[in-house]
């Protein structure tokens, strides 16, 4: 009587272990490096259209972009990162302003957004929010409240941005979101870090054209 | 040989996941996944299809391999299939919806230890047949992908006052933040688990008297 396919044997050699494991890891390996390569081109696609649509959405106008390397601009490499920035063009090849991208921690993870900047009036075009996991309902306002987001448009930022309670008067003031002040404060403040380091560089090619 | 036993009909291995054996109301398995991913009703359905997939096809290949693999590699063998196929839906769902994929975070990868898809490849792929294996997978993923889409829709229309992103709810509708947060997860669980409880002590006192007077 041969034994049942339920019964397995008892021991098995340490080379069939061996071989079990290393066949299995092999296929997989094989496996996901398909999926990989199948995949690859839409997911760089996507993110690429990503950035496009932001780039193009806090910079009304423009039309085309470049990347701006901040060791390039710079040509300091000492200070030198890898952060880049985007110089956008309207439709007749005039700047419209840089996007900038900046990021920092947030309420509950790290926020990471991107500016418009626009350096011959010295003022935000646009902002808006990539990537942040902040409490739903309440801290992710800062990119759901149309008000909170629509203050940075047109807002001017020499001496920086400042977050009031309600009722923001000078142009560059903003009105922290309700229930959210931890959330908009680090929105503010990813903002003046990032004009920081940028805007000297910026302002200075501008001057130069 | 086994115990002679009246075969189970397919569509009864099949079934039994949606309902008696239901992995999250009946069995409670998968909670991490249940409770993380299900504040809107397109996440907990991603998350269903994306769980379901991996079920499916590791029961698929567990179930073929049945026999060859050596009992004492068994675990890590299942874990490497499992993590294979977790690994083809996360590329998947970053290419096909990438919107979804950035609200599910880290719980695509998680899908490997979720303990719902180990625990049917060693209870079950591991000693039926292929067309059994994957009548069950099936069964165990729609059950699975059910009780997600119900809690998710609940806490969205709650929480958010829509449905799939569709409001549902004049803007007087002043929602439900907690339920979006993580406690709104155990209590929304709770009351859906308090539901099927009653349901289950109500079919027993039926039964009951019904036994008494055949008695």
């Amino acid at each position: 009587m041969t034994t049942a396919p339920l019964v397995r044997r008892e021991s098995a050699s340490a080379f069939k272990l061996v071989s079990t494991l290393g066949l299995t890891a092999l296929l997989s390996g094989i496996a996901i490096a398909s999926v990989y390569e199948v995949t690859r081109a839409t997911i760089a696609e996507h993110r690429a259209r990503t950035l496009r649509e932001s780039v193009f959405d806090v910079l009304p106008g423009a039309a085309r972009m470049e990347p701006l390397p901040f060791a390039a601009a710079s040509g300091d490499s000492a200070i030198a990162g890898d952060d880049v920035a985007y110089a956008a063009y309207d439709a007749e090849d005039r700047l419209v302003g840089y996007a900038l991208r900046g990021e920092g921690p947030g309420y509950q993870d790290t926020i990471e957004l991107l500016a418009g900047y626009d350096p011959a009036g010295a003022r935000l075009t646009g902002m808006r929010v990539l990537d942040s996991r902040e409490t739903p309902g309440l801290g992710d306002k800062i990119y759901k409240d149309a008000g909170f987001v629509g203050a940075f448009r047109d807002l001017d930022v020499e001496g920086g941005i400042q977050l009031t309670k309600g009722g923001a008067e000078a142009s560059n003031e903003v009105d922290a979101i309700t229930g959210a002040t931890i959330s908009s404060r680090a929105v503010v403040g990813i903002l003046n870090r990032s004009l920081a380091r940028w805007r000297p560089l910026l302002d200075a090619r501008e001057a130069t054209p | 040989m086994i115990p002679s036993q009246a075969p189970i009909p397919l569509s009864e291995e099949f079934a039994k996941g949606l309902w008696r054996e239901n992995p999250v109301f009946v069995q409670v398995l998968g909670m991490c996944p249940m409770l993380a991913v299900t504040n809107s009703a397109v996440n907990a359905l991603t998350m269903g299809a994306a769980t379901a997939f991996v079920l499916v096809a590791s029961s698929l290949i567990v179930s073929l391999l049945r026999g060859r693999i050596p009992k004492q590699v068994r675990i890590s063998t299942y874990i490497v299939i499992i993590a294979t196929f977790v690994t083809v839906a996360d590329f998947t769902i970053l290419a096909l919806a990438p919107v979804v994929h950035k609200a599910l975070g880290a719980f695509i990868p998680l899908i490997v230890v979720n303990c719902l898809i180990l625990g049917r490849q060693e209870a079950f792929a591991s000693r039926n047949t292929t067309r059994r294996a994957l009548a069950d997978a099936g069964g165990m993923a729609a059950g699975f992908a059910f009780a997600l889409l119900c809690l998710g829709s609940l806490r969205e229309i709650l929480g958010s006052g829509s449905l799939f992103g569709y409001p549902l709810f004049g803007p007087s509708f002043e929602p439900w933040i907690i339920m979006l947060l993580p406690p709104g997860g155990f209590l929304m669980l709770g009351v859906i688990l308090l539901f099927f409880n009653a349901m289950a002590v109500r079919r027993h006192k039926r039964r009951e008297p019904s036994r008494k007077a055949a008695a």
